[in-house]
């Protein structure tokens, strides 16, 4: 290790097959390994601090190229170690100066680390976005004057009461698939540039469920979507318990 | 148009970017103490509209596309 070599930190968790990480590639292409520590695993990787240290990191994450292949990394080392038990994700950009500092962390934060896996287990994250469906657009206009006004008007008052009736539609649908959930997260509506939907979207919700319940939950879903046609909705998942890994206080 | 999609594989390149930025920056375990640099809230909130700022840069005018 050089001096500017940082340690990234991944995830924690239980026992993880070490063969499992050999040929995954991390943030930046880098290697990954398991660290064992205060009986759990880190699972970490070696990063040069020239690309990763706190500067350079402030000024990557605002270079959404940047950001997006370093999130995919940080997701798919995350997902693999999803894929053999519990996991414990650590936020982006969690970067220590070296392995012992590391490895003296999670000692002393083990039990906390240790109540947070139990918690989850092999729940997995589904998420659930909702949509005001789009609404046919007003014919061409035939009319002027008085005519156009009072069309104009009934427009805006239809669109109002379309956006009462999505956000109605969308409690309602959190409320219900809640019930399906060990537990659920709200999180606020993504930025439409972001995502390049153009729908306002009225719920960006996760759901934490147990392994057996994802196919009664998808049909919840559709069976929702029929019932609240003024909302379209999206399932994504499942993901890591990302949205609920930090649901208490952070160990230690 | 209202029934979902039909749940999509954990195929990370396939993940959209935007569903993944929610729970990599929002999500996890925040660590202080020897951690270089943790993304806290108040950090989110600049990396998300610089994000969107260089998206709009890089992208053929949204705002206009149909």
């Amino acid at each position: 290790m050089t001096e500017s070599a940082g340690v990234w930190l991944y995830a924690v968790a239980g026992p993880v097959d070490a063969a499992a990480l050999a040929g995954l590639a991390g943030v930046g292409g880098s290697a990954v390994r398991a660290v064992a520590a205060g009986g759990l695993t880190a699972v970490a990787g070696d990063v040069d601090l020239a690309e990763y240290g706190e500067a350079a990191l402030r000024r990557n994450l605002e270079d959404l190229d940047w950001l997006a292949a370093t999130a995919r990394a940080h997701h798919r080392v995350i997902d693999a170690v999803a894929g053999q038990g519990p996991v414990v994700p650590m936020r982006l950009a969690t970067v220590y100066r070296d392995e012992a500092s590391m490895t003296t962390m999670l000692a002393r934060q083990a039990a906390g680390f240790r109540r947070i896996l139990d918690r989850l287990g092999t729940r997995k994250e589904w998420g659930v976005k909702a949509y005001l469906a789009g609404r046919p657009a007003p014919g061409p206009d035939a009319g002027t004057g008085a005519a156009y006004l009072r069309r104009r008007q009934r427009q805006l008052a239809a669109d109002r009461e379309g956006r009462r009736e999505a956000a109605a539609s969308a409690r309602a649908v959190h409320a219900e698939l809640s019930g399906y959930a060990a537990d659920s997260r709200c999180h606020p509506p993504q930025a439409q540039q972001l995502s390049g939907e153009r729908a306002v979207m009225v719920l960006n919700a996760a759901y934490l469920l147990d392994s057996g319940r994802a196919e009664d939950f998808a049909r919840a879903v559709a069976a929702l979507a029929d019932r609240h046609p003024g909302i379209r909705l999206e399932l994504t998942g499942p993901w890591p318990p990302y949205s609920f890994a930090d649901t208490e206080e952070p160990p230690g | 148009m209202s029934t979902p999609r039909a749940p999509a594989p954990p195929d990370t390149e396939r993940i959209a970017l935007v569903d993944l930025l929610d729970r990599v920056l929002a999500g996890g375990v925040v660590l202080m103490g020897d951690v270089t640099l943790a993304v806290a809230d108040v950090d989110l909130v600049t990396v998300s509209l610089r994000a969107l700022v260089t998206s709009l840069g890089t992208l053929a005018g949204p705002e206009d596309r149909r």
